[in-house]
């Protein structure tokens, strides 16, 4: 008398090809009742609509001024860089870990040295690679905290990360990657949408 | 491989009985070879309650317990969230099933007196589950707060204002405030999705705890533990439940499985009697819709509730129906000791019992009926004899069940 | 004995399934043409309820951009269905307060995103075609389905007015509404307007009736074979015992 399911020797044919086939049906049956419940897990339509790409007028941004936006929840940064801070740019490249955004972290618009569609414009999420707080925007020059060599450019002060003013990582801290560069595209010249690359898809 | 399975099973059993509760209550748990149609319910409700479960976790995720946003996120889950439609509807067909299949399941006991000797406390502590299972349908359909969940918990909730010198005070006890409203959404709230199933969790384990210590009855009634092989100590008329009644569990399932997907996803409102359409309409606090009929599953009590209509003995008809009401499923606990029958099943049975127990369900649900219907004078007297009928059965039991002609039980199982 | 257990419980259950709950509406109702594969319909009627509902009553469950489904394009729904400068995946919210409705009809115009399933359609396309002119009532409407209903008649310019006739015969009474000022459409154009928006707000009332229709079939199906293996598993074990 068989007392298990699994499949034995002392099994005739049909019972081994039987079991094997309802085992393998019942598996998809599970695999199929499984997927609507993980998939109601996902962002539902209001956190899409939220979401939803938002639209910023740039327009009264001084150059050297930060604007923070709020996006899926998250902050995003708009800094109009001074020709100064642009040129600092190249004097820290030396000691990033990424100088040329060889790291997938942005659209393939913003790999470039200013990490951005327009030279002057960064835009960014204002978050830390390593652990996702929000990093201080410290453009004070060689500040006594943070050493001689600082040109200027975000740090973390959860775990005292640092990046450049083009959200490129420093060497030797522990965050991994650049700062994340969201999709975005302008409108207009002083109308910038974040979140999309066009319109239509709002 | 096998090797490899049986040196970590090994190492389990040595710390943790796997296998010899795997074998005491499936591969060499005798179960009588004779099972029929009506055995399948204990384990679809076993499905049942698992399927509760889990939808039931997924909707808490989006459901808030909060008056004046409860019956948006209802709708919210229906539409906004992936396949929360799904999930919704699987959790109320889900209800109205779970009361099909206990039904069919209490049903099959009476048949074959499986609440008989040695099974009173089996019986009792699926009456318990019963209970549970009532208060859970209850405090759920409290939940999307639309008009018939309002309306209805405030019927429910008004029956304790019957009981005399307390009812006033419990009443506002249980519901926190002075009427029916956000401060008893929460709380039923917490009952319904932690209190009661983990009261209904631990009452099914001892259902089955009970059921594997008396083994199981079967439709000729007959003891098979009474019948041993002598050299193996196995019953004669048993088989292993594993895998003899899982693979036919399985069959049982997947039919069901054909009305419950049915009902799921062509007819999730079941022409309103799983959903009901005045339950679309949020709740009014003050607007009472034109005509309220509690879900069907317990439309049978309802109807019994509004039964009486005349004050006698010195309490009031409003206590009255309270009591009907509250005895009519608090009855079928006395049952092992009111049938006085020599034999359990109904094969063996004479003519009293079947007639009894044939009139029994024409009047259970000839009072479901009653019970989604506005109440007429000729409703309301139908419902009053229906009652009677309902009650006859248990209260005349111990004599037509005693000098009934009854046919001979068998020593083994036929075939 | 089993067999006649079963023959009358399958007798009772198909009489008390027979005779759902009870709507115990006066008049008798007609037919709504609901028919929520037919997109064309659907949109038309999805128009319709912008222009005419929406002033008043919400759909506040509803979001714009779920029009994808009846064949809507996005650019369609910016177009032809966002009016009020709100975003396509933004609630239907009604432009109108919940303060100001209670002050001009007596009660907080109820939302309509679910009022198919509470109502059904049959009752909506009647109500929505037996408006007559009643100075009686405060809004100078009333309607046969719904006496004495707060809603004054919208859809008036479209229908025209009609009037309230009793023709007493010897025997009994007979009432009907009759046309009194004609309007912009005839009657088979009004029916077929209405017969649109009632099919849409079916559909508004559960946007994925057809999704779930269709996974239907395909679990159906699934079980089907499901059942084939598992009733001959079950045979082949049994064998063991017979």
């Amino acid at each position: 008398m068989a007392d298990s399911f699994s499949i034995n020797e002392r099994m005739s044919g049909r019972r081994k090809f039987l079991v094997a086939a309802t085992s393998v049906a019942g598996g998809v049956a599970g695999a199929a009742i499984a997927t609507p419940f993980l998939l109601s897990m996902m962002p539902s339509e209001r956190a899409k609509a939220a979401g939803a790409p938002v639209e910023v007028d740039i327009s009264k941004l001084e150059p050297g001024m930060l604007l923070m936006v709020e996006w899926r929840g998250k902050v995003v940064w708009v800094l109009n860089r001074t020709p100064e801070m642009l040129e600092s740019l190249v004097k820290v490249e030396s000691n990033l870990a990424d100088p040329n955004s060889e790291k997938n972290q942005q659209p393939e618009y913003a790999r470039n040295r200013t990490r951005s569609i327009k030279p002057e414009i960064l835009v960014t999420e204002g978050v830390c690679t390593h652990l996702g707080c929000s990093p201080v925007f410290r453009k004070d020059i060689a500040p006594a905290d943070l050493g001689p060599d600082w040109q200027g450019g975000f740090f973390c002060p959860c775990h005292g990360s640092k990046f450049d003013l083009a959200g490129r990582v420093f060497k030797n801290v522990p965050a991994p990657t650049n700062m994340v560069v969201p999709p975005h595209a302008y409108l207009s010249d002083s109308r910038l949408l974040i979140g999309s690359e066009s319109e239509g898809s709002v | 491989m096998s090797n490899l399975f049986n040196s970590m099973l090994g190492w389990v059993d040595k710390r943790f009985p796997l296998s010899s509760n795997w074998k005491a209550h499936l591969s060499e748990y005798y179960a009588p070879k004779n099972f029929n149609f009506w055995y399948f319910f204990g384990s679809l409700a076993l499905l049942v309650l698992v399927n509760q479960l889990i939808t039931g976790i997924f909707l808490t995720m989006n459901y808030k317990p909060d008056a004046s946003m409860a019956f948006a996120s209802v709708e919210y889950i229906m539409r906004d969230v992936d396949y929360g439609w799904l999930i919704r509807y699987m959790h109320s067909t889900g209800a109205s099933m779970f009361f099909v299949v206990v039904y069919l399941h209490m049903f099959r006991g009476m048949m074959y007196g499986s609440y008989r000797k040695p099974r009173e406390l089996l019986w009792l502590v699926g009456m318990a589950i019963f209970f549970v299972l009532m208060s859970l349908a209850f405090t759920g359909y409290i939940l999307p707060w639309g008009q018939m969940s309002y309306w209805g918990a405030q019927v429910i909730v008004s029956m304790f204002g019957a009981i005399p010198m307390i009812g006033e005070t419990l009443q506002q006890w249980l519901l926190g405030d002075f009427t029916l409203s956000d401060a008893a959404l929460n709380r039923f709230f917490a009952y319904h999705v932690v209190t009661l199933p983990l009261v209904l969790l631990v009452l099914v384990f001892v259902h089955i705890l009970a059921l594997h210590e008396t083994g199981s009855n079967n439709p000729d009634g007959v003891e098979i533990k009474e019948n041993k092989n002598a050299a193996t100590g196995i019953p004669v008329d048993g088989i292993p439940f594993h895998p003899y009644y899982t693979v036919k569990d399985i069959v049982g399932v997947v039919v069901f499985l054909f009305v419950f997907c049915g009902i799921i996803f062509f007819a999730p409102e079941m022409g309103g009697y799983f959903l009901e359409y005045n339950n679309f309409i949020p709740a009014n606090t003050l607007q009472t819709p034109d005509h309220i009929a509690p879900v069907w599953y317990f439309t049978p009590y309802y109807s019994m509730l509004r039964a009486v209509t005349v004050n006698f003995l010195g309490v009031d008809a409003k206590l009255w129906g309270v009591i009907l009401m509250a005895g009519s499923v608090v009855i079928f606990c006395f049952l092992p000791w009111l049938d006085r029958s020599p034999v359990k099943s109904i094969r063996y049975k004479g003519p009293y019992f079947k007639i009894a127990l044939v009139l029994f369900v024409i009047s259970f649900f000839v009072l479901g009926w009653l019970g989604t219907k506005s109440p007429t004078p000729l409703y309301t007297l139908l419902a009053q004899i229906f009652t009677i009928i309902y009650f006859a059965f248990f209260v005349l039991m111990p004599w037509y069940s005693k000098i009934d002609r009854t046919k001979p039980e068998p020593k083994r199982l036929k075939e | 004995m089993k067999k006649i257990v079963n023959v009358i419980l399958i007798a009772i259950f198909s009489v008390v399934s027979l005779s759902a709950y009870g709507s115990e509406s006066g008049i008798p109702l007609d037919k709504a043409p609901v028919n929520i594969n037919d997109n064309a319909s659907l949109q038309r009627g999805a128009e319709s309820f912008v222009n005419y509902c929406l002033t008043c009553h919400g759909a506040s469950y509803m979001r714009y951009n779920r029009h994808r489904d009846i064949g809507f394009s996005n650019e369609d729904i910016m177009s032809k269905l966002v009016h009020t400068g709100q975003k396509s995946g933004d609630l239907m919210l009604s432009s109108m307060r919940k303060k100001e409705g209670e002050e001009w009809f007596g009660v907080v115009p109820p939302d309509l995103s679910v009022i198919a399933r509470s109502r059904g359609a049959d009752w909506l396309y009647t109500y929505l075609r037996t408006f007559y002119r009643d100075e009686g009532t405060a809004t100078g409407w009333n309607n046969l389905t719904f006496d004495r209903a707060a809603m004054p008649h919208v859809l008036y310019q479209l229908q025209g007015e009609q009037k309230f006739v009793v023709k007493a015969s010897d025997k009994s009474e007979q009432k009907s509404l009759v046309l009194d000022k004609p309007g912009k459409l005839n009657a088979a154009e009004y029916d077929k307007f209405v017969g649109d928006l009632v099919n849409y707000l079916v559909y508004l009332g559960e946007p994925h009736a057809n999704e779930r229709k269709d996974l239907g079939f395909k679990v159906m199906f699934f079980l089907l074979g499901m059942f084939v293996l598992s009733y001959f598993l079950k045979k082949e074990y049994w064998k063991d015992i017979h």
